[in-house]
């Protein structure tokens, strides 16, 4: 135990994307983590998405592998059908109380084979599915659920209603896992802190009855789109008119439905609308040729890393058509059940037109439990229902010890949820960090025999599944096929060979046969192999003698009209196998020591957050900063929209740092060389007076950016334009106070040819700017030529707020930009006003320019440095654009903060901490252990020739210079075998899947 | 060029080896198990963790040893 008594473990309410990220992060860095989830499985809204932008990934394709690590992670425990009742105690020590509602299918023995669903005969709109299709009384929520199990809606379940009726499941389920008389339980957890995560959910658009959502057959939401543009979804992916089941030619979209309204919704903007209008236009029209796509819309808000390029691409090569309008009302055609749309455009005139079909933009709310919750664990909610937290402490609620992650705390799009969850995590690993390790389990195999120079002895065990594999593969006669494969010494059939008796027994018959090497012919490898090489591994035997034949997903499930054909492809997959496994070897995963210090490059206020989370989570850290003092863009910054001060911030983390003997300050400190890799940095710096090389494990890029200066406009030549930056500088200095006409241009640079991004920002630094003006001197003009309004998320109130103080916004075109003179000393804006259809000519005493952000220069050399790779407007390229937001590919390097993509302060504070925990997954491990499946070299046929470390994407292969040959560092590869493929000598192997292997499977396969 | 003449039969049943890369089109496959979609039973998957670790010579050898097609799937 430790000294503070600390308790460490974490109770993460919500598992959705959010929770799933927290829980990972906190069991990676060794403590154990109860995450609670309301519904039967985990995954929440993303599982419910077809694609995600702007990378038009698939959702569950990027989810699934998260999905199953939390669902397999020794020191997860998942669980399903919970609610919290109350948490009392004091941060480091909590006591939940949890009611576990009854499942009434118990999830060990469920083999998720659907037969119960199959025989249930009660059918009811599937929740999952928005409503468009329809689920059983006893049903798993998806396909790719975890934990991978039905549950039975009490609600719904006629045998609940009248004992006597039905039972259909229990008789087909042979499993054995049904029973109605489960009951709920209360459970106690003893958590050192909680991290709540129960997610949003889509507005309800009852309300507006002039869209006529729910009367209309047409006109659905943007969930059940969703659902309906998703192939596993209840439409498989066809885009049709629910109405008729036919194609839609024209399909209109209304966004802000619900959000952006004082009056019947939410005053905030929803801030992931417009971008997931705009990924469903483009998909919808991938799926239907000659779609016509229309977003009705007010502002574009494509303020995200690399939105507007996709906001660029749906309008020029997909053809979306986007009409800024206010929608009026919508009608549906009797005959066609088509929708008429009458909306004012923004010329100010009434138009009509008609659509096939009508998808609603809804917002988001907070989740209906969040206020039950709230009470529960007693964390106060703002007004609007989400999570109130401090704008400098993020992830911090008003309990201390207990955080908060995702849409709880405001509307967000995956990756910022992502983060905000990393950052939720590392606030509870910093209180806690004392107590790592104290409840994590750690699994212990038994030696491991040596089985090098026996002949194989194979044993292949084929599974029935239930009746998923046995009805439709003839199993008896695979098993009878497979004992007579030379090398096979036992073939033997199970109902279920995962379950625990039979999974037992597979180590039983490794002993008596003295086999050594195992084939198992079930279900997919992705799900079980981690769970039957664990079992071989504890009977005695190298985890990677082991190969897997797919006769489920890839023969019965999918051949079930044939049984022959499935069973011969069956046999076929098992010999496959069997001839793989024979040429299999043991594998020894390398592991080695790794330097415990952190590099973080960068002292703004995002490197200083990592820092010292960094530094409460127990490691030391070193950080470099250019400047002579710590602080960086933040020193500008006077006040924030929300009011909080950030040169007091600056202040609170430089004396915390100061005090902190774990972080070592290198101030005016540049880097001249690195080398190394993960785990074994050194970075050669030098400072005005010393050059010194730092030994550090890992690198957080902090390096931010900074204020683009403007070209055009006079800037430069005249003393009163200025950008927002220098505006919000010469405000504090109160000399502003007489200026009368104050003209701010938006975009000044950005979203136009040279700097198409959106610096996400400026909108709310400009009303910021407008607003602190306003309040000063009420009787002073501004105006703000705007092309949209990007105030996202909760920052909307403050552009209603600008409006009510007679700040006046006019739009203006790309193409049709302010025209600003400068003549007999009087600055002029000339600007073409889109509604009064008119110039308007704009004295001007201030002429302000928002002109964005861009990439510091030395972020090049940064990344040529430490390979660290840019997107193509140079700001730092993170791992995965959605779920590995502060991750960079290579294990052991993170982002933060502005390097990343512009981005308000408190989003860096979030990304800050998020680094640092991801950081310390990696730091917190005793040894790094490599991956099995590496590749490896044959030194003597390695020509030395370097093909392998060009394509290397993990920079795992470098040259020997003393050898003249190619190595792999084991702990960075990550088993891909591309360098296998490129070795022009056959010198690379990648154990696992070595050529002779998977030729031999080939072979077999056509044989 | 001229078809031969067995690959006008109708009783024609062509061999496929499918190469699935782990993370994707493997996956997909499994997807398509999971949602009960029916397919010929011609194609025969050999799973690798990436389809940048497929050597020219698993195309060629099933080709010339008797394979009627090769499908790449990452």
């Amino acid at each position: 135990m430790n000294e503070l008594n600390l308790t460490g473990a974490v109770m993460v309410v919500g598992g959705g994307i959010s929770g799933m990220q927290s829980a990972l992060d906190l069991a990676e860095a060794g403590y154990k983590v109860y995450l609670l989830e309301q519904k039967p499985a985990i995954g929440g809204t993303m599982a419910m998405l077809d694609k995600t932008f702007p990378t038009n990934d698939c959702a569950m394709c990027t989810m699934s592998p998260k999905l199953v690590d939390v669902g397999r992670h020794l020191n997860v425990e998942i669980i399903t059908n919970a609610e919290v009742l109350g948490v009392e105690g004091t941060p480091g020590n909590f006591k939940a109380r949890v009611l576990k509602k009854a499942r009434y299918v118990d999830e060990e023995k469920c083999i998720a084979c659907g037969q119960c669903a199959d025989e249930c005969p009660v059918k009811v709109p599937s929740e999952f599915d928005g409503g468009l299709g329809k689920r059983k009384a006893i049903y798993k929520m998806y396909a790719q659920a975890t934990p991978n199990a039905y549950a039975i809606d009490k609600n719904k379940c006629l045998k609940f209603k009248n004992p006597k009726a039905c039972g259909k499941c229990l008789k087909v389920c042979e499993a054995g896992a049904i029973s109605h008389d489960m009951e709920d339980e209360e459970l106690e957890l003893h958590v050192g802190s909680v991290i709540l995560s129960p997610g949003f959910e889509p507005i309800d658009p009852t309300p507006y009855g002039e869209y006529g959502w729910g009367v209309y057959p047409n006109v659905i939401t943007s969930v059940q789109f969703e659902r309906m543009l998703a192939a596993s979804g209840p439409y498989q992916g066809h885009v049709v008119r629910p109405s008729d089941h036919v194609e839609p030619k024209k399909i209109a979209f209304i966004q802000c439905v619900g959000s952006r309204d004082v009056h019947r919704g939410k005053n905030y903007c929803s801030a992931v609308c417009c971008m997931y209008a705009t990924k469903e236009a483009i998909i919808a029209k991938e799926h239907v040729d000659n779609l016509e796509a229309t977003i009705f819309y007010m502002d574009v808000r494509a303020y995200g890393k690399d939105f507007e390029k996709y906001y660029d691409r749906a309008r020029q090569q997909h053809g979306v058509r986007y009409n800024r309008s206010m929608i009026s009302s919508v009608k549906e055609l009797q005959q066609s059940n088509n929708l008429l749309i009458r909306y004012l455009n923004q010329d100010g005139q009434y138009q009509e037109e008609e659509f096939d079909m009508l998808v609603l933009s809804v917002g988001l709310k907070p989740s209906t439990s969040a206020n039950d919750l709230a009470e529960a664990v007693g964390v106060e909610l703002d007004n609007d229902g989400f999570c109130k937290c401090e704008e400098f402490n993020p992830g911090a609620t008003t309990k201390p010890g207990v955080y908060a992650g995702g849409a709880f705390v405001a509307p967000k799009d995956i990756p910022e949820t992502v983060g905000d969850a990393s950052c939720a995590a590392a606030q509870a690993g910093k209180v806690l960090s004392d107590a790592r390790g104290s409840l994590a389990q750690v699994k212990e195999y038994p030696s491991e025999k040596d089985i090098v120079n026996e002949e194989p002895r194979i044993g292949a065990f084929i599974c029935n599944c239930g009746i998923n594999i046995g009805s439709v593969v003839k199993v008896p006669e695979v098993v009878e096929y497979v004992k007579n494969i030379p090398g096979v010494v036992h073939s033997e059939e199970f109902l279920f060979t995962c379950s625990q008796d039979n999974v037992e027994r597979i180590k039983e018959r490794i002993k008596e046969h003295n086999l050594n090497r195992v084939v198992v012919a079930s279900c997919t490898p992705r799900t079980h192999a981690p769970l039957f090489m664990s079992s071989i591994r504890e009977a005695g035997l190298n985890p990677y003698l082991y190969e897997q034949a797919n006769i489920r997903e890839h023969a019965s499930w999918v051949h079930q009209d044939n049984p022959k054909a499935a069973t011969e492809k069956a046999k076929d997959l098992v010999r496959m196998s069997v001839e793989k496994v024979k040429l299999a070897k043991p594998v020894h995963t390398s592991s080695f020591e790794i330097n415990r210090k952190a590099l973080v490059i960068g002292g703004g206020l995002s490197g200083m957050t990592s820092s010292l989370n960094l530094a409460g989570q127990g490691f030391s850290v070193y950080l470099l900063e250019k400047e002579p003092e710590l602080g960086g863009n933040a020193l500008h910054i006077k006040r924030t929209i929300d009011g909080s001060d950030p040169q007091r911030l600056i202040e609170d983390l430089r004396k915390q740092i100061n005090d902190n003997p774990l972080v070592e300050v290198l101030t005016e400190a540049e880097i001249s060389d690195v080398s190394g890799y993960l785990g074994n940095y050194k970075t050669t710096i030098k400072t005005s007076n010393e050059t010194k090389v730092l030994e550090h494990g890992v690198v957080i890029a902090a390096s931010g950016a900074e204020e683009a200066k403007p070209t055009e406009y006079y800037y430069g030549e005249n003393n009163n334009v200025v950008t927002q930056r220098e505006l919000e500088e010469r405000l504090a200095s109160g000399s502003l106070d007489d200026v009368k006409n104050v003209v701010m241009i938006q975009c000044v640079g950005s979203r136009q040819e040279g700097r198409p991004y959106c610096s996400r920002i400026c909108c709310t630094h400009a009303i910021k700017n407008a607003l602190t003006i306003k309040n000063r001197n009420p009787e002073a003009n501004v105006f703000v030529l705007y092309r949209d309004i990007r105030t996202y998320g909760m920052k909307e109130k403050y552009y209603r707020e600008a409006r009510e103080n007679g700040v006046i916004f006019i739009r203006y075109e790309l193409e049709d930009k302010p025209e600003v003179s400068f003549k007999d000393n009087k600055l002029e804006v000339k600007v073409n006003d889109p509604v009064l259809e008119r110039q308007l000519v704009l004295d001007t005493d201030l002429l302000v320019l928002s002109t964005g952000i861009v990439p510091r220069k030395d972020t090049e050399k940064l990344s040529r440095m430490y390979k660290l790779p840019l997107t193509a407007d140079g700001f730092y390229n993170e791992a995965h654009m959605k779920l590995r937001p502060v991750d960079f590919a290579a294990d052991g390097l993170y982002l933060c903060g502005l390097a990343h993509s512009p981005k308000l302060i408190n989003e860096s504070l979030s990304q800050a901490n998020a680094a640092a925990i991801r950081a310390v997954t990696l730091l917190s491990k005793d040894r790094l252990e490599s991956l099995g499946i590496v590749a490896t070299v044959n030194e003597k046929w390695c020509k030395g020739c370097g093909l392998c470390v060009n394509i290397c994407p993990y920079d795992a292969r470098v040259i020997d210079e003393n050898k003249d040959v190619a190595v792999v560092r084991e702990v960075l590869c990550q088993g891909c075998g591309a360098c296998v493929a490129a070795c022009p000598s056959s010198a690379s192997q990648q154990n696992g899947f070595e050529k002779k292997q998977i030729l031999t499977m080939i072979d077999s396969a056509i044989s | 060029m001229s078809v031969p003449e067995e690959k006008l039969d109708a009783n024609f049943e062509p061999k496929i080896v499918g190469l699935m890369c782990n993370w994707c089109s493997y996956t997909g496959a499994d997807l398509a198990g999971t949602s009960r979609v029916q397919y010929p039973p011609n194609v025969r998957i050999v799973r690798v963790m990436c389809t940048g670790s497929v050597d020219p010579m698993y195309l060629v050898r099933p080709l010339l040893e008797g394979a009627d097609a090769v499908l790449v799937g990452g």
